[in-house]
């Protein structure tokens, strides 16, 4: 098996497991920078998503202030290419983690770069609750509270785990770029070790290596939205 | 005292280009506990606008409105908290055409969510959910999705929900319409049994005359954002003053249908349609022999139909009348003399003009 892999992917191998290059170490920044990216841009995008839902015209709490400002900032924030966010929130990284590079500085532009994506996402899915629930709530005489997480958040949740999938999947692209501040990462052994030394076969297994993630998120993501859905069938 | 009072609402809707759209128009209504109001008109009316004011889902911009003695809104400014209002919409039930129910949590879940601010203890909450649904025959449904019930089972836990915080009023909004005709009977059924046990009262929209003959003790007709007749359901149905509320009445639309499929020639000056519609008890002699012995007219029938109307049953006629104007004018006096309301129509069915 060794054997077979050294004379047809000499590179790969020659990176090894572990160490600063390995493969065991770009796969778990890859992880590290997607699961902690999601769950910081995941509740921004939520908070986002619910604030611009409530408060627009016709929402269940209009305010003209709150649902401007937040529709502003999602979408000057979407606006920015991620490789140009990367540097431009730079100087922030430095305040928040204390160094603008490696695996833990990226989490900052990463977030920052995934929210308002993810925001757009929930508003879209909250939209698509029937107003007629919503109004039913109001009915009762439910309080908005219960009415953002029992009727908004609850019946739309087999459309949030869909978007979710979806935003997380593009979340593991923009980690790929991340390799741009040193952050590491799958992506980053693609484009340095392998792209930049004319390795392929280092090239090929990475990306492989992030086509089979994303193939787990997707099939996760799927089970769960199928799961939770109780609508007619 | 009355328990929903509604003073010279209106709702208009601001339209980007030109005037603003009345959906409700000046309309005053008043009504009494332990009624069931029946509020009718074919859809665009305004009916649901209208009523979603009592609640105020929907704000409206001029008129005033008193709900069980406390003010909602008076000369189109609310004037009550929104956690005010918050708690005197648990005073006030709603149900939709749509039902309307939590998909995504179970039949008792969503009972439930109704009784959520009570702080109630999980078991006490359960407790009451259960109560609920075997009020309406559905405690063995508790724990399936809404999605596995028909519409008429749907409809009633939403019934079950709305009935949750004991409220006085109970909103029905087009509940009948989405249902086939048995469950459609079982829900009134239900509305009206809720109505004798709790002395609850129920306001029904609808479009179908058929739901609020069934039930409806007082009935307020409606059209182009206007109340244009109201009053008790007999006043209404026995002496309709409005050209719609004519034609609503006495199972009219089928009449109407029935001419329609008829097809008749256009009227000659020496024939006449008469829509005739009376209280069985009240009429003991046959109408159309009497009309014959007394005053020598043919008169054949071209649609007939007994039906209840709030449980008395009442008849509606539909004849054509041959004879020369002269007994025409006769045979109206005579009808006018009977217990009989009379419309003439001409060949389509719609109201007479001369």
């Amino acid at each position: 098996m060794i054997s077979f892999l050294s004379k047809y992917l000499p590179n790969v191998v020659q990176l090894g497991w572990g160490g600063d290059a390995g493969w065991g170490t770009s796969i778990f920044q890859t992880l590290f920078m997607t699961f902690w990216s999601a769950i910081f841009g995941g509740i921004l995008g939520i908070i986002f998503g619910v604030v611009l839902v409530l408060t627009k015209d016709g929402g269940i709490r209009p305010n003209k202030f709150w649902y401007n400002f937040s529709d502003k900032l999602v979408s000057i924030f979407r606006a920015i290419p991620f490789i140009i966010l990367l540097a431009f929130v730079a100087p922030v990284t430095q305040k928040i983690v204390g160094t603008q590079i490696g695996m833990k500085a990226a989490l900052v532009p990463l977030t920052l770069g995934v929210f308002p994506f993810y925001a757009r996402q929930v508003q879209v899915a909250l939209e698509s609750v029937d107003p007629g629930k919503v109004e039913a709530a109001e009915s009762l005489g439910s309080t908005t509270r219960d009415i953002i997480f029992d009727v908004y958040l609850r019946e739309s949740r087999s459309e949030l785990i869909r978007v979710s999938t979806v935003t997380i999947i593009s979340l593991i692209g923009l980690t790929a770029m991340a390799g741009a501040v040193g952050a590491g990462g799958l992506g980053n052994t693609a484009i340095s070790y392998g792209y930049n030394r004319f390795n392929n076969d280092v090239t090929l297994v990475a990306t492989i290596l992030v086509i089979i993630l994303i193939f787990i998120v997707q099939i996760i993501g799927d089970f769960f939205a199928k799961r939770m859905n109780h609508q007619s069938r | 005292m009355s328990i929903v009072e509604l003073k010279n609402v209106e709702v208009a809707f601001p339209q980007k280009k030109g005037e603003a759209v009345k959906a409700v128009n000046n309309v005053s209504l008043s009504i009494e506990k332990g009624d069931i109001y029946g509020i009718v008109g074919f859809s665009g009316a305004g009916k649901s606008t209208l009523v979603r004011t009592v609640n105020l889902l929907q704000k409206p911009t001029a008129g005033s409105i008193t709900v069980d003695g406390t003010e909602f809104v008076r000369d189109g400014k609310q004037v009550i908290s929104n956690k005010e209002l918050q708690l005197k919409r648990r005073n006030i039930g709603m149900i939709f055409q749509g039902f309307n129910l939590l998909n995504e949590t179970t039949v008792l879940e969503n009972v439930a969510f109704a009784l959520k601010h009570e702080k109630l203890s999980d078991e006490e909450l359960e407790k009451r959910s259960l109560e609920l649904l075997d009020l309406v025959d559905l405690k063995d449904k508790a724990d399936f999705y809404p999605a596995e019930l028909s519409g008429g089972q749907q409809q009633r836990v939403a019934i079950a929900r709305a009935l949750a915080n004991n409220p006085d009023i109970l909103i029905s909004d087009e509940a009948t319409s989405a249902l086939d005709p048995q469950n459609t009977q079982q829900i009134l059924d239900l509305l009206k049994r809720l109505n004798k046990k709790f002395h609850l009262t129920v306001i029904l929209i609808t479009h179908e005359m058929d739901a609020v003959k069934k039930i409806a003790t007082k009935v307020a007709v409606m059209e182009h954002g206007n109340v244009i007749e109201d009053g008790s359901l007999r006043d209404v149905f026995l002496h309709p003053k409005q050209e719609l509320t004519k034609k609503f009445v006495g199972g009219s639309l089928e009449a109407i249908s029935t001419l329609n499929s008829l097809a008749l020639d256009k009227l000659s000056e020496d024939e006449a349609i008469y829509q005739l519609v009376y209280s069985v008890a009240n009429v003991t002699k046959s109408i159309i022999i009497e009309l014959y012995k007394q005053i020598g007219v043919e008169v054949s029938m071209l649609y007939g139909n007994v039906e209840l109307l709030n449980e008395e049953p009442i008849g509606t006629l539909v004849v054509l009348v041959k004879g020369d104007p002269a007994e025409q004018k006769q045979t109206q006096e005579f009808l006018a003399k009977q217990n009989v309301t009379f419309t003439r129509l001409d060949e389509k069915g719609n109201v007479y003009h001369d």
